[in-house]
């Protein structure tokens, strides 16, 4: 199991290739960031400003979502390969958590 | 031991968290871990939504009357950061620059120990000013116990960090030491996760009714 | 290691039971104490009956007839069918994928103490002042209002367990992605690994609700929480919910293993590949995948509303689809086979239409409206007592008999075995078939007495004889154990003869590293393709080479130890014992302590050589 993954036969080639991709994935974890800071803002500011609930309460659980699927292909890097089985037993946990919270949702009332 | 061996950032491989069998089997078990624990977060959101304001009384606070944003605010910026922060030292990791890496672990220590502060500071403030206690209602035990759980997966990630940063500061990188340190930021990384849905679902939301 | 084949003493051996992490070492042990939890269950299944023969009877208390009906569905469950299965799975499923051990040999060893412990810590509450005495379901508005430490027991055991199952399930899982020998497809996995995969796949994400509701009622109990308390705004149907949302899964958990052990048997002994075999790993897959989406049927008469028992209803009857494909594929498996009656294969015989039987009546409550008859009755009992008894306990002792030569390398007597066999299939369809009658009558379940004079009398005494003759079987089961251990004639690799799967080309039991050199595999069932060109051996995928094995170790019993001693503190803290919150901490130090004791003590196990591996080949060539 020693790991001989260089996709060169040049290794120096190799080592600034994945520098240079290294970096470039930086950049994006970065942009990401910054997307998922103005996401919290707007969240807040929405809530603040005193919309119709109708339209926050859709609006900021949005939000909610697009940043999470950030933190999980981009933070956690579950976009990069490799992340076959992990995304999907998370995406089977996710359907089971979704199944629970419509159900104490819609079918507890009293 | 090969899992031992010395590297030099050339010949550091390309995702040395999954380079050896038990690099790998670690990072799949972890993953499913994690869906395990988004499971047990769904069943703690489920029941604090299905508590939410059930109250006996109606002198009890209510979501509304406890809520401050501003607090809640601060604390989501400072998880967030720790978040990236920690990306960046695996960033460090995958460049086998192992200085680096301890620092903006070290960093993410230190937000995530401000968030901390901030929380024990927002119970404190519900017990002392609302008599918000985990016994009162319903509603304050399904809140301390969504919120605490989260709160006590900080303090355990945190211990994590401090943990593998300590036990490996002389030791460096190598394919047995680089699966430990992303495995516990990957564990940070889900506990933002986990709190990009309590501030929308419990903070916002019980701000809006 | 020449060190095995060294005689030991008795205390080095239980020493190297204890700190094991072999996978088949820790089958055995999940074999031994899941074994003496079913033992315990059927001891108190026999009490129950004994009290029930006969009207007005007062051999036990109302009370104690509570506890025991509670602990008998428990243990049977959580405690039995669960860890013995379990058991199998290890001992089997590492094997069949070509595997030299799990893929977490330390977490494996860890979830047996943790089960070990918690099964300790609930049973010891019939001398602690009295068992958990709300039924195995534990319904808050029943259990909040138990007084004593019953449910306590409950809670915490069973909290204590559940961590070993679910860290049992990640293993499992990690083991089947990563492990597989090269050639090993995912449709080459035998069934037996897959349904094993399907299960560990349903304890990850069933687990975790039940936790999070055991913490619930836990903290209502102990620490004045009040999620089910109404009068504080609770709401006792929350627990209801995440009972069922964990308790529907856990019934395919037991299941689909079962289905393996099944499948492996009816293709073994009808000496042909099993007929639909990807249909059969579809089904099984779909199964596990509406398991999640069903729960709600056990709550019908809760008052949930149309709507959602009719959404509940409909999927439910679903699930009668991918289990209808399984049923027709063994019938067709078996059809123009050369088929071999042996102990396991009559087992698997019989198990077709006692588990058709339980899925009928499964449909016929799965329909909404006529469930507010059934509801609570014994017609309730008859239908899961066939479902488990005549599934997964059928499974549990054919697995027994199929599997025995592989484990301990010896055959437990066919003969005594046929008698097993035919004492507790008898008995089995004696307890429970009448059962059906006795609910659709109006006997409601849990009860317990009745009065004479009401048509009870005779389908009870009926049902208590059944019970006296799968008490019968299993003792007999027993003496088969002794009769063939103390003879100990050790058999070869293939002893049925029919072996088609990867762990019957190895010695019996096997050597603990499993294979030394692992297996190119070629097909499904790759031993028997090896077979059919004449060959006696795998095709090896690799050259004789070091292998590296991980060292025992002592700490997962410590920490397992440690939360049972916690969990002591947890409970009697509220009687405000002075020494309850210091043994809570010191409970949780030791385990945490020795956590961080394994993190940070490096144990990177140690290598077979070359050299050792070569020379064991020629004394196990002498010997066998």
């Amino acid at each position: 199991m020693v790991n001989n993954q260089s996709n060169s036969s040049n290794p120096r080639l190799d080592y600034e290739y994945r520098r240079k991709k290294n970096a470039e994935g930086m950049r994006i974890q970065v942009a990401t960031f910054t997307l998922m800071i103005f996401f919290t803002v707007v969240s807040f500011v929405a809530v603040g400003a005193n919309f119709s609930k109708w339209f926050v309460i859709p609006f900021i659980l949005l939000l909610a979502v697009v940043q999470v699927g950030f933190q999980l292909y981009y933070f956690m890097h579950m976009s990069e390969k490799g992340h076959e089985a992990p995304s999907m037993f998370f995406w089977s946990a996710i359907t089971v958590a979704f199944v629970t919270v419509l159900a104490f949702m819609t079918i507890i009332w009293w | 031991m090969e899992a031992e061996e010395k590297y030099t950032p050339q010949t550091w491989p390309e995702s040395p968290e999954r380079a050896t069998l038990e690099g790998k089997n670690k990072f799949l078990g972890f993953w499913l871990f994690l869906g395990g624990e988004t499971v047990l977060f769904a069943s703690l959101f489920a029941t604090y939504i299905a508590l939410k304001d059930k109250v006996p009384s109606p002198e009890h606070a209510l979501a509304k009357d406890l809520y401050e944003l501003p607090l809640v605010f601060v604390m989501t910026m400072l998880l967030l950061t720790s978040s990236l922060t920690s990306v960046y030292a695996m960033y460090h990791m995958k460049n086998f620059n192992f200085k680096k890496m301890q620092l903006w672990l070290l960093i993410t220590v230190i937000l995530g120990l401000g968030f901390l502060g901030c929380e024990i500071y927002e119970f404190n403030h519900y017990y002392h000013e609302y008599n918000h206690t985990f016994t009162s209602s319903a509603f304050s035990s399904a809140f301390y116990t969504l919120v605490g759980f989260h709160g006590a997966h900080v303090i355990f990630g945190l211990s994590w960090l401090v943990l593998v940063m300590v036990r490996n500061a002389k030791r460096g990188l190598n394919l047995y030491t680089a699966p430990k340190f992303y495995l516990a930021s990957l564990y940070w990384h889900f506990i933002d996760v986990v709190w990009v849905f309590i501030f929308t679902v419990v903070y916002l939301m019980g701000m809006v009714g | 290691m020449s060190t095995i084949a060294q005689k030991r003493g008795f205390a080095s051996t239980v020493w190297d039971y204890l700190t094991t992490v072999d996978h088949k070492k820790i089958a055995i042990l999940y074999l031994i104490a899941g074994g003496f939890f079913f033992l315990l269950g059927g001891i108190e299944a026999m009490l129950i009956r004994i009290q029930l023969a006969v009207p007005n009877n007062d051999f036990v208390s109302a009370g104690f007839f509570n506890e025991l009906l509670t602990m008998h569905g428990t243990t049977m469950i959580f405690l039995a069918a669960m860890p013995l299965l379990l058991g199998f799975m290890n001992a089997i499923m590492p094997l069949q994928i070509g595997a030299r051990d799990v893929a977490f040999p330390f977490i494996n060893a860890l979830g047996f103490w943790l089960f070990f412990f918690g099964g300790l810590f609930l049973n010891l509450s019939w001398f602690l002042g009295g068992a958990p005495d709300a039924g195995w379901t534990s319904y808050a508005s029943l259990s909040l209002a138990s007084e004593g430490h019953g449910i306590d027991f409950y809670a915490l055991g069973l909290q204590i367990s559940g961590f070993g199952t679910l860290m049992g399930g990640i293993n499992f899982l990690v083991t089947i992605i990563n492990m597989r020998a090269p050639g090993m497809t995912y449709m080459r996995m035998p069934l037996f690994t897959w349904t094993t995969f399907v299960a560990s796949a349903l304890i990850l994400f069933a687990f975790p609700p039940l936790t999070v509701s055991i913490f619930m009622l836990m903290f209502d109990r102990l620490f004045g929480a009040n999620f089910f308390n109404v009068a504080a705004g609770g709401n006792t149907i929350i627990w209801e919910h995440f009972f069922w949302i964990f308790g529907h899964p856990e019934v395919y958990i037991l299941i689909l293993p079962a289905f393996g052990i099944f499948s492996e048997i009816f293709s073994t002994f009808s000496r042909k590949r099993l007929f639909g075999y990807s249909s059969m790993v579809f089904a099984t897959v779909l199964i596990g995948f509406l398991g999640f989406m069903v729960w709600a049927h056990h709550m019908f008469t809760v008052g949930l509303g149309p709507v959602a028992n009719a959404i509940f209803a409909v999927a439910t009857m679903a699930i009668a689809v991918p289990t209808g494909i399984k049923i027709f594929n063994w019938l067709l498996t078996m059809w123009g086979g050369s088929i071999q009656f042996t102990v396991p294969m009559i087992y698997a015989v019989a198990f077709i239409p006692s588990f058709v039987a339980g899925g009928v009546t499964g449909i016929m409550q799965g329909a909404a409206p006529a469930d507010y008859q059934y509801h609570d009755t014994y017609f309730i009992v008859a239908h899961f007592h066939y479902v488990i008894v005549g599934g997964v306990v059928l499974a549990l002792l054919a697995g027994t008999h199929f599997y025995w030569p592989k484990m301990f390398g010896t055959m437990l007597s066919e003969k005594i075995g046929k008698f097993t066999f035919f004492f507790f299939f008898v008995g089995f369809h004696l307890t429970f078939f009448i059962q059906h009658f006795l609910g659709l009558m109006g006997m409601p379940r849990r009860v317990w007495t009745f009065l004479p004079g009401q048509g009870l009398d005779t389908g009870n005494l009926v049902s208590s004889i059944g019970a006296a003759f799968m008490f019968v079987g299993i003792v007999s089961l027993l003496v088969n154990i002794v009769i063939t251990s103390v003879k100990n004639e050790k058999v070869g690799n293939d002893p049925w003869g029919d072996g088609r799967t990867l762990e019957w080309a190895i010695a019996s039991p096997p050597p603990f590293y499993n294979f030394k050199q692992l297996p190119l595999v070629r097909g499904l069932d790759p031993y028997w393709l090896e077979k059919m060109e004449g060959k006696q051996t795998l095709t090896p995928a690799e050259p004789i080479g070091d292998i590296h094995m991980p060292n025992g170790s002592f700490v997962p019993f410590v920490i397992s130890l440690g939360l049972f001693i916690a969990a002591f503190g947890a409970m009697y803290q509220i009687d405000d014992k002075a020494w309850a919150i210091p043994v809570l901490i010191g409970g949780l130090v030791i385990t945490f302590g020795a956590m961080a004791y394994r993190s940070i003590k490096d144990d990177h196990g140690f290598h077979i050589h070359k050299e050792d591996l070569i020379d064991e080949n020629d004394d196990k060539g002498v010997k066998a």
